[in-house]
């Protein structure tokens, strides 16, 4: 999956940290850390914590979507 | 070619970036069905970059920072290729390997880049570095890994600290070199510059104010080995990060007649890129941190935000621009500057904008307790607000930045401090 904090937004309530707490941590007692690309069998677990947000800062989506527009990518260095 | 009063069907982005996608997300959510292509120099998808100079660093979960993206964007994506021109007599993007992308709206959205060490000689030496791409961060995380005797920071500004802070928790000796007399100063005010001083001392950092290097010594395979200070002062280390700021990738533009210089492309409050005569530049727009717009929070004075909320709205407004019948039908960018950073264990979020503030207060908490909340004043106004692990007051602040409300804040009142020591700030210091 990929995923993103609106750090901008974030309060850090810590729901996530209780729905997802092998993808959201706290540093201290506000700094969230979070995977940016957890693995998408860990779907459920991503979409609670994006749920659970009381200030909805998480946006989420399966990695496999990103490969969708493959067939559209230039061959410039984009073949990965 | 098209009239800029006709519904387009074919637009260019031009910076797979972070205002580049939030762009393209806005656009098809607004229904937009044409072509949409994403230009991008390096060869990633639209990337996170905060993460790079923290967390990535640090190794905590790994370097993939793609952006979320909905499956249904349809892009044509040209990644790994820069834009070279841009050909507005025939609408046309031209790639560095000569495609031309004909486009109804482009979008500028080519951002900054790390500003190189001014000398080239030294800039190439292994063991300079800058960090600004997903690269960069994977490089540096690489340096760090191998556990160089010392790392040293030359800049004083977020990147410095952010990366000081990460060595410090993997116990690397750092040095962070500022050439002002207070860090940060630029973009949170010298009282918390100098606050921020204080907690990377306290945290090991050898922070070393009013220094700037005056030469690097580099061992016959032209690997860095130590800094000479203009002080005198000699630093050996086979780690330095170049972290002077940023400039805007505006070269590209060169020749296309549109208002450019080192503050980026100008553009008015619709996002509408101008042109060297002053007037919208007929279906050019711009986004992010290569735009220069008025900012209506600060009587219309320009402003270039490099900041990741910034890159969001003004995205989304120069995309619903883009696909407005006319200027009547326009909305105007109102966003009110914002950031955080996170460093030393701390959380520092700041709303509105600090430069000209005459004022300031710490209005909730206390520094030494390392959590608070202070306000900046302008003129008896309320100019801008930052909060230290205390980020829930912040939003009552925004909105009393909004309003204009009166500084000092009231006080006294229900849920309002007690007292307020307001500290004047100096011309120097803003």
């Amino acid at each position: 999956m990929r995923v993103v904090v609106d750090l901008n937004r974030c309060q850090a309530y810590a729901q996530c940290v209780y729905a997802a707490p092998r993808h959201f941590v706290l540093h201290g007692r506000e700094a969230l850390v979070y995977d940016t690309a957890p693995d998408d069998a860990d779907r459920a677990e991503i979409e609670r914590a994006a749920q659970a947000c009381p200030v909805r800062a998480i946006t989420a989506c399966l990695s496999e979507s990103a490969e969708n527009t493959a067939e559209h990518t230039a061959e410039n260095g984009a073949a990965r | 070619m098209s009239a800029d009063s006709s519904a387009p069907d074919r637009i260019v982005i031009v910076g797979a970036s972070l205002a580049g996608l939030s762009a393209a997300k806005t656009l098809r959510a607004e229904g937009y069905s044409g072509v949409l292509v994403l230009v991008g120099d390096e060869a990633h998808r639209p990337y996170d970059r905060p993460p790079l100079s923290k967390q990535v660093l640090r190794r905590d979960f790994g370097a993939e920072t793609t952006l979320p993206q909905p499956a249904d964007l349809d892009i044509v994506f040209r990644l790994g290729m820069a834009a070279a021109r841009l050909d507005r007599t025939e609408r046309a993007v031209i790639l560095a390997d000569g495609e031309r992308l004909p486009y109804d709206r482009c979008l500028v959205a080519t951002g900054t880049r790390a500003r190189p060490w001014p000398n080239p000689a030294e800039a190439a030496l292994d063991g300079v570095a800058t960090l600004r791409t997903r690269d960069d961060s994977e490089r540096l995380a690489q340096r760090l890994r191998d556990r160089p005797a010392r790392v040293v920071l030359v800049g004083g500004g977020f990147i410095s600290f952010e990366v000081a802070s990460v060595c410090r928790e993997l116990d690397i000796p750092v040095s962070v070199l500022v050439r002002d007399a207070v860090p940060l100063a630029g973009a949170v005010g010298a009282p918390l510059g100098g606050f921020m001083a204080e907690v990377a001392r306290g945290a090991g950092v050898d922070l070393r104010l009013g220094a700037s290097i005056a030469r690097m010594e580099a061992d016959p395979r032209g690997r860095l080995a130590a800094l000479v200070l203009e002080d005198g002062g000699r630093i050996e280390t086979d780690c330095l990060v170049v972290a002077i700021g940023a400039a805007r990738n505006i070269a590209w533009l060169d020749g296309a007649a549109l208002a450019t210089d080192r503050n980026g492309l100008r553009c008015d409050r619709f996002c509408r890129a101008l042109g060297a005569d002053g007037l919208p530049a007929g279906g050019i727009f711009a986004a992010g941190d290569v735009a220069h717009w008025p900012n209506p929070h600060d009587g219309d004075a320009l402003v270039a935000v490099e900041h990741w909320g910034n890159a969001v709205a003004q995205g989304r407004t120069a995309a619903r621009n883009m696909l407005a019948p006319g200027p009547d039908a326009m909305v105007a960018h109102d966003h009110l500057a914002d950031f955080w950073s996170q460093q030393f264990g701390l959380t520092i979020k700041l709303v509105g904008l600090t430069a000209g503030a005459d004022s300031f207060a710490v209005v909730r908490g206390s520094m030494a307790e390392r959590r608070f909340l202070a306000v900046f004043g302008k003129a008896g106004r309320t100019v801008a607000a930052a909060s230290v692990d205390s980020a829930r007051w912040l939003p009552a602040y925004r909105a009393a930045i909004l309003q204009g409300a009166p500084f000092p804040p009231l006080i006294g009142g229900l849920d309002a401090p007690r007292r307020i020591e307001t500290q004047v700030l100096e011309d120097a210091a803003r």
